[in-house]
């Protein structure tokens, strides 16, 4: 699935990356552990995370995941978003909690990693 | 025959700042793919730096990395002046940590992060002086050298 109708699925504001949405997503790490993410993650993924702060951002460039979707309408950091255009990784937030986005994208047929 | 070293580089690391965690680590994954080391490699290499550096941030005053390349292999040597890991194979064990509250909402301390390392290691090696410091030392072999 592409990450625009991820996007418009998900009710997402893009932050970075607008010109990036046509990136094809086939799984998704979702957590709020960092470790967790860099332990299961195997690149090209989305990763779903409520972290906002400096350190969610390295992780998703270190996992190289494809995307970081924020939830529960948290809003980074600008300089979380600057380094996120810097390394050229869509950044988007939506008002969702972590259990509907998982479950939403689920259903459209989106796996998890393990 | 020797291993060719082709690069060693070494890197400050500053205890308890949070806005750099992770700096090393991002200008350690540009260097070795500048080198022109395959993604897989690079990656198992970067999650090993990322983790300890978080590491020496959380927990250590200071620390400092080394990066030495060869021809067949990566060694990364994490030192730090911090409080030392009394029972290593307790600290291997996934799930266990002595993470604060405040580490844990960095979102790091959840028990993964030596195993992590473990895991993306060819051989790794942890030597700790409690009340010391801890030096982690983690080798990834190149592809043909496998």
């Amino acid at each position: 699935m592409k990450l625009s109708e991820i996007k418009d699925l998900l009710q997402c504001e893009v932050l970075a990356g607008e010109d990036d949405l046509s990136v094809d997503i086939q799984q998704v790490v979702a957590s709020d552990g960092m470790s967790e993410i860099l332990a299961f993650a195997k690149s090209r993924e989305l990763m779903i995370t409520g972290l906002t702060n400096i350190q969610s951002i390295r992780t998703a460039d270190v996992a190289g995941v494809s995307a970081v979707i924020y939830c529960r309408g948290k809003r980074p950091d600008k300089k979380v978003i600057d380094i996120a255009r810097q390394k050229r990784i869509p950044v988007l937030v939506t008002p969702m909690v972590m259990f509907d986005i998982c479950g939403i994208l689920y259903n459209r047929g989106l796996k998890g990693v393990s | 025959m020797t291993a060719m070293e082709l690069l060693r580089e070494c890197y400050e690391i500053q205890g308890k700042n949070f806005d750099k965690a992770g700096e090393v680590s991002g200008e350690i994954k540009v260097v070795l793919r500048d080198l022109g080391i395959d993604a897989v490699h690079l990656r198992r290499l970067v999650i090993v730096a990322f983790e300890a550096e978080m590491n020496v941030v959380m927990y250590a005053q200071r620390g400092t990395m080394t990066l030495i390349v060869t021809d067949e292999d990566i060694n990364l040597e994490t030192t730090d002046e911090g409080p030392g890991i009394p029972d290593i194979e307790l600290a291997l064990q996934v799930g266990y940590s002595t993470a604060s509250d405040e580490m844990r909402e960095m979102g790091f301390g959840f028990g993964m992060g030596l195993p992590n390392m473990k895991k993306n290691s060819d051989e790794f090696r942890i030597e700790s002086d409690v009340g010391k410091g801890t030096s982690v030392f983690s080798k990834i072999r190149l592809p043909a050298h496998e």
